[in-house]
């Protein structure tokens, strides 16, 4: 059985987030990121960033809104039951700080088969309020059996 | 550590995540998938038990790699990861790396992350800007 392809090229609504401090602390806090600039606003100022600063892997919180709604569209056809995450990539630019608006697009950016498993490969692209791009993202998710 | 070269280690970082550490990332982060934070779940559906989520060590990789810039969120400018192993609360995880390229002030390292002989974070490739 092969696997639907005629997802590819498919682009969903955008996904909003509000960045709050405290949802970076918790964040820094769970990923062991020691440096104050996540939990003090003033040294985040100090070290240059407009505000508290989320650590770079705080990506997934903001995306993940995208990328859910991708993930479970019946038109890409994935089965979450045998599904894995395979691999992941972030390209990271403007740093994302407490206050920021981030808007996120999820593309599905291919769909092939290899070795009897399924690759569905998503990009998402995040944007903060100004149009600044933080950080793009390439997810692909890995299912067994197709 | 602007003097660093290709073939150059960079520091190990060790962190052992608790039994509840898994909990608080799913907070943390909104992933709330039962393979993570119900053991008895995980077993019926066939894992040795609760296992941690791949962005959290993809999380510890960034850290570790970023710990070349004394931790400056600004430092990590790409980072790209294979998840090849599940990995248990209760173990070390250890991430490594070496720098495979060296252009000024910007490196790219080959990096991973593993539990004993249980690699969970492969062929990781990050690209960090020095300070």
């Amino acid at each position: 059985m092969a696997v639907k392809t005629d997802g590819i090229g498919k682009q969903w609504d955008p996904a909003t987030y509000e960045v709050g401090a405290e949802k970076i602390r918790e964040f820094a806090d769970a990923i062991d990121a020691g440096n104050p600039v996540h939990r003090d606003h003033e040294a985040a100022k100090a070290a240059g960033f407009r505000d508290l600063v989320a650590p770079p892997m705080f990506c997934v919180v903001y995306s993940a809104r995208a990328m859910a709604p991708a993930i479970l569209d019946p038109g890409i056809g994935l089965n979450l039951a045998t599904m894995l995450h395979g691999s992941q990539e972030f390209e990271w630019n403007e740093p994302v700080c407490h206050g920021d608006v981030i808007s996120t697009t999820a593309t599905c950016a291919e769909i092939y088969e290899r070795n009897g498993m399924g690759f569905y490969v998503f990009q998402t692209i995040s944007t903060n309020q100004e149009g600044e791009q933080t950080v793009k993202g390439t997810w692909t998710n890995i299912v067994r059996g197709v | 550590m602007a003097e660093l070269k290709q073939g150059d280690s960079i520091p190990e970082l060790r962190v052992t995540p608790d039994k509840y550490l898994p909990h608080r990332y799913a907070g943390a982060s909104g992933d709330f998938n039962p393979i993570h934070i119900d053991p008895e779940f995980a077993k019926q559906v066939g894992l040795p038990g609760n296992i941690l989520h791949g962005l959290w060590m993809m999380a510890q990789v960034a850290r570790g790699n970023a710990q070349l810039a004394d931790g400056d969120p600004r430092a990590l400018k790409r980072l790209s990861v294979q998840f090849r192993g599940m990995g248990f609360p209760e173990q070390e995880l250890v991430v490594s790396g070496t720098v495979k390229e060296a252009d000024g002030d910007r490196v790219v390292v080959d990096t991973a992350a593993a539990q004993g002989d249980n690699q969970v974070i492969r062929n990781a490739e990050a690209e960090v800007q020095l300070p």
